[in-house]
């Protein structure tokens, strides 16, 4: 309590390519979240420089990292942070509605496309509470591409998943990432360290391992 | 982001919680409708007043005889010299701005045409009487100067006295016995309908004063041959009627040789003033009623704020996911706002319904009038758009101002 100062993440250095398909492993605390917040321009690092795209996160002003979050990253979350009552196809046309450098796209025709590329094209319609965990997860994920991101960020994406389920979550990121999507999934899933073609490995705020894995 | 957009994410968002939105709404509602009805009851009274004012002449003055004071000692009403002839010419003499002036000496008598009679006010007045009241001769003609001044047995009728004594046939022409003297009937007058009293203001026959000086009040007495009873005078419009007032007070004291000091022993009034006067307690009600309806809406305002903030606070995570998918600080601001001032305008519109609704059921069965005036309405809908703003503002900045990430934590 008082003063006393926690750096949730220190000391680290870290280049993530285009097109590359990252794990960030670790237990608890160790400062993973918070490596994904500030990738996804959630949260600020309070020193040092974090480039994403070619823009550099640190000292920007709100609205230029809301616009950021807008059209260069995707979020997926572990609880896939739906809007209730509201169906499939508008929770993914959410993004495109703070979109202002879009102009005039067809918002509707877009959500579809992305939705029939996660597989739900006959559930456009249906309210969140009416689809499986699943499905939802895919819902999300649709909401994630819509604005045609560089970077996906997932964090522990089929946490809240049974396992035959989280096997096609995990095909359709393998899909993604096979169109040149990046892809940074925060997990304690062995499975998904599996998957990735690299891993991080965080502890205590540092980062203590890099792996990368051949190409399957 | 379009306002569209943003009316049509509030209108789904009311729409999900309608019973609340519906109850939140009730205050506003409340507030407008009685806010509505408080000011047209509050106007139409003050028209009405306007109007008993305009039937009065906003520019006329009335001179009547007050209580004579003799050794401190005041006698009663019309105690003191009554005003005269004399008073009138010198009156007209003194001042040019003086547009009619007219005596008026009234009694009561019966009135006989046929078989028929009837008992009513006569007055005597002279030929500028009709214009000084503003009266309206509607068939036949007013006196001339010769006919007041010769004691000619003609009169001018009201309308009560054509229902009365002549069934509502025409009377011009005919002849009537007031006290048993012949009169002949040359005019009738337009109907003018109940004083602000509730007295009907036709029940009345006019004769030149001189004739009812001679022939009908027998009060020529007292010495007086030649009394007028009270004066009725109008005053040029681009006049100022309280300074002519005063100059009428001062001219009307030489007249009546009182020295200085002493207290006036006749009395000028200016009727327009007294009903503005007597009147200005309801006004100041209606004004204090409208307070009343104003603080209801501040009240319904409260509740916009607090329901605003409880639907912040639910709706902590769904602002994260706003705030994580792109939006800007901005749009959540406007999203939450727009949200109460469609909240407060939808309400609005139904108080609007209701206030109208309202005044229009007073108005039909109640004695109380009521002026529905279109300004009001857009000024209610206006302070319940100001009202959601300003209730709005604080809930919708503090969701604007959530930390993306703490929001989207939020349980």
């Amino acid at each position: 309590m008082g003063g006393e100062v926690i750096h949730a993440l220190r000391d680290v250095s870290l280049k993530i390519n285009k097109g590359e398909y990252v794990a960030v492993m670790g237990p608890s605390g160790s400062g993973k979240s918070t490596l994904m917040n500030l990738i996804g321009a959630l949260d600020v690092p309070t020193s040092g420089d974090l480039v994403v795209n070619g823009l550099n996160l640190s000292g920007q002003e709100s609205d230029t990292l809301a616009d950021f979050r807008n059209l260069t990253v995707g979020f997926v979350f572990q609880q896939f942070n739906l809007l209730s009552r509201t169906s499939a196809l508008e929770n993914v046309k959410l993004p495109l509605f703070y979109a202002r450098h879009l102009g005039s796209i067809n918002a509707g025709e877009r959500a579809r496309k992305c939705l029939q590329q996660v597989g739900l094209s006959d559930r456009m319609h249906h309210d969140p509470t009416q689809l499986s965990g699943g499905q939802q997860q895919r819902v999300a994920i649709a909401r994630a591409l819509v604005n045609q991101p560089s970077v996906v960020l997932a964090d522990e994406p089929t946490g809240a998943l049974d396992t035959k389920t989280s096997v096609e979550i995990l095909d359709l990121f393998q899909q993604l990432n096979d169109k040149g999507i990046t892809l940074i999934v925060v997990t304690h899933d062995p499975e998904v360290a599996e998957v990735s073609r690299r891993n991080l490995l965080f502890r205590d705020g540092r980062l203590v391992d890099d792996v990368s894995m051949a190409r399957r | 982001m379009e306002m569209f957009k943003t009316i049509s994410i509030a209108l789904v968002a009311l729409r999900l919680n309608a019973l609340r939105s519906f109850l939140t709404m009730l205050g506003i509602i409340i507030g407008i409708a009685s806010v509505i009805v408080m000011v047209s009851v509050s106007s139409g009274s003050k028209q009405e007043i306007e109007r008993a004012i305009d039937r009065l002449g906003s520019n006329m003055l009335t001179i009547r005889p007050g209580t004579s004071t003799t050794g401190g000692r005041h006698g009663g009403a019309g105690s003191a010299a009554p005003l005269t002839e004399g008073d009138i010419t010198r009156l007209k003499e003194r001042f040019g701005f003086l547009e009619g002036v007219s005596g008026s000496l009234s009694t009561s008598a019966p009135v006989v045409f046929g078989n028929s009679n009837w008992t009513t006010g006569i007055i005597g007045i002279h030929a500028d009487y009709i214009k000084v009241r503003q009266w309206v001769i509607e068939e036949g003609r007013n006196f001339t100067d010769r006919e007041i001044r010769s004691g000619a047995k003609v009169a001018l009728v009201g309308q009560d006295i054509i229902e009365h004594l002549f069934d509502g046939n025409p009377s011009v022409g005919e002849r009537i016995r007031i006290k048993n003297v012949p009169f002949t009937v040359i005019g009738t007058l337009q109907e003018k309908g109940e004083s602000t009293f509730g007295r009907s203001l036709d029940d009345v026959i006019f004769i030149p004063i001189s004739t009812a000086r001679m022939r009908v009040s027998g009060r020529s007495s007292r010495g007086v041959p030649d009394m007028v009873g009270n004066i009725y005078l109008t005053v040029d419009l681009n006049r100022d009627i309280r300074i002519a007032e005063e100059e009428l007070v001062e001219f009307m004291r030489e007249l009546r040789k009182l020295a200085p000091g002493a207290q006036d022993d006749f009395s000028v009034r200016n009727f327009s003033e007294f009903i503005r006067a007597r009147n200005e307690t309801s006004s100041t009600l209606g004004l204090l009623l409208a307070a009343t309806a104003a603080i209801a809406l501040v009240v319904g305002g409260i509740g916009i704020m607090n329901i605003m903030l409880v639907s912040v606070t639910e709706r902590t995570r769904e602002i994260g996911l706003r705030l994580a998918v792109g939006a800007r600080r901005r749009d959540i601001l406007m999203q939450f706002l727009v949200e109460a001032v469609t909240l407060c305008l939808i309400g609005s519109f139904f108080g609007v319904v209701i206030g109208v609704g309202a005044g229009e059921l007073v108005q039909r069965f109640s004695e109380v009038p009521v002026l529905l005036n279109i300004p009001i309405i857009f000024i209610a809908i206006g302070s319940a758009a100001f009202v959601g703003i300003f209730f709005g503002f604080y809930p919708a900045r503090k969701a604007s101002l959530l930390s993306p990430i703490e929001a989207l934590r939020y349980e």
